[in-house]
């Protein structure tokens, strides 16, 4: 079956779906965006985290077919998702009162920005591999500088589901950083150094306010 | 494998009349394993996602009819007062992306025996509203589980909603596992006060082929408060009668061993959830029983 939907602010289209598959496989197979990881397959991890109408969610447990004109953010969108909320007051997600409903979709997906620049300004002509040159989000600069990332196979589902929660709740305490992280598992760094980087974050946040 | 995309209730129950052995799916969180571990292939995959009722509840006089699909945080965060039982559960459930997605209409239709809904379903009593093309019915809860991961529904209903009676007392929520997040639970147990019919029900959770209710326990509560004016007098329960109404808890498992804990680990826990779930209840009883009445 075929499967359209908005990924990241720009419209998508898979061709060739299996009934089965889930969003995660048609993520990183058909749409060539392999930063949500796959890990478990059954919701245990947290790597495939994406946001599914602004909701976090585990992309491994969504089937293709339910996310047909749906609009989805991968770690690959998240800087681009960041900025824009930040230059929009806080809505980037399409479910606030203002605006359309349509979020940031349209505008950008008749841009006709080429396949593989399609993330928006902040991934162009940049370097994809090494991130070399690319404006980061507040939350992947404060787990850079906070040492959070090691293996780096867990960061992409924590980044989304960190993201939100700062969204969510500016000045988080401790327990709250604990509960929204909860559903990602990371087998390197013990999850000190991750919480520093949600910590930094919220303090860079609340500062630049 | 086909992918049957219904856009109302209507269309969806046609959807199921015409393919019995469709598999529903709304949050996917259990369904969606099994298809990525190939352990299931069904022929036809029912997405309730564009039946945008089942996300919804309403509150009404003296229950809630709470939708299908709607998500474990939304009950979290919008029915802790008038659900207090189920509240307290759905924040146990996983993590927060499958609170997101998953909903008491999965852990139903699922039916396994370590759903954590089930023991609050139980406990604060409940109707499940089944629909087919056919017609609806209310099923009460005590009838739903009729074995392990089986329920009362016939191969073409579909679950619409949950009737849930409102809280006319305290409620607990208790679960054993090895963390707080995403566990699967051990054992789990619900209790339920009704000061209004001066009764008490029970759920528990993974200790039975299916979810349960310790009714000799109940019975045994019921009658030691009533007795001894305790729903009056506000008095501290006894502990010979928490600690009879935990082993009448405990007996009415029946439990397995398995990965998660042997049979006698689960006996014993549910027995000390029960106690605890009762001290606690009883103690917000006192608590609520001072505040209204004035102290003295």
């Amino acid at each position: 079956m075929r499967v359209s939907f908005t990924v990241n602010g720009r419209r998508q289209e898979a061709d060739d779906v299996w009934e089965g598959e889930s969003l995660l496989y048609v993520l990183r197979e058909r749409l060539g965006l392999p930063g949500s990881k796959n890990a478990c397959e059954q919701g245990e991890c947290g790597s495939c985290t994406v946001r599914l109408d602004g909701v976090p969610v585990c992309s491994c447990l969504v089937a293709a077919g339910q996310v047909e004109g749906r609009e989805v953010v991968t770690v690959e969108g998240l800087a681009d998702f960041a900025r824009r909320r930040a230059e929009h007051s806080g809505c980037t997600t399409g479910t606030c009162d203002s605006g359309d409903g349509e979020g940031i979709s349209l505008d950008e997906a008749q841009l006709g920005v080429p396949p593989g620049e399609a993330w928006g300004r902040a991934a162009k002509g940049q370097d994809s591999q090494t991130g070399e040159g690319v404006e980061l989000s507040p939350v992947q600069q404060a787990f850079i500088d906070a040492g959070a990332v090691q293996c780096g196979f867990c960061t992409p589902g924590l980044l989304i589901a960190a993201d939100e929660m700062l969204e969510r709740t500016p000045n988080p305490t401790d327990a709250d950083i604990r509960e929204a992280l909860s559903g990602n598992l990371c087998r390197c760094t013990g999850y000190e150094k991750i919480m520093d980087a949600v910590r930094l974050a919220a303090a860079r946040q609340s500062e630049a306010v | 494998m086909d992918f049957l995309r219904p856009a109302s209730w209507e269309e969806a129950l046609a959807a199921k009349a015409e393919h019995p052995t469709a598999v529903p799916i709304a949050g996917g969180t259990d369904v969606m394993v099994e298809i990525n571990f190939d352990h299931r292939r069904p022929e036809y995959l029912l997405d309730l996602n564009r039946v945008g009722e089942l996300g919804e509840w309403e509150v009404g006089e003296s229950g809630v009819r709470l939708g299908a699909s709607v998500p474990y945080t939304r009950i979290m965060e919008n029915l802790r007062r008038e659900l207090p039982g189920l509240a307290l559960a759905s924040h146990t459930v996983a993590s927060p992306q499958i609170r997101n997605r998953g909903g008491v209409g999965g852990n139903l239709g699922t039916a396994s025996p370590a759903g954590d809904a089930h023991p609050a379903l139980l406990a604060a009593g409940a109707e499940v509203e089944a629909e087919s093309v056919r017609g609806s019915r209310l099923i009460p809860i005590d009838d739903f589980y009729t074995g392990v991961k089986r329920n009362a529904l016939a191969p073409d209903e579909l679950i619409r909603a949950v009737h849930i009676k409102k809280a006319d007392g305290p409620q607990q929520f208790s679960k054993v596992g090895t963390r707080n997040a995403m566990v699967i639970a051990v054992c789990a147990f619900g209790l339920a006060l009704h000061p209004e019919t001066r009764t008490v029900r029970t759920g528990i959770g993974s200790a039975a082929p299916t979810p349960v209710r310790a009714r000799a326990a109940e019975e045994f509560l019921a009658a030691a408060l009533d007795e001894g004016g305790f729903w009056d007098n506000g008095k501290i329960i006894t502990p010979s009668v928490a600690k009879q109404f935990a082993a009448l808890c405990s007996a009415a498992c029946n439990p397995i061993d398995d990965v998660r804990g042997t049979a006698g680990y689960r006996r014993h826990a549910v027995g000390v959830m029960a106690r605890r779930a009762l001290t606690w209840t009883w103690e917000s009883y006192r608590g609520a029983a001072a505040r209204t009445e004035g102290v003295a």
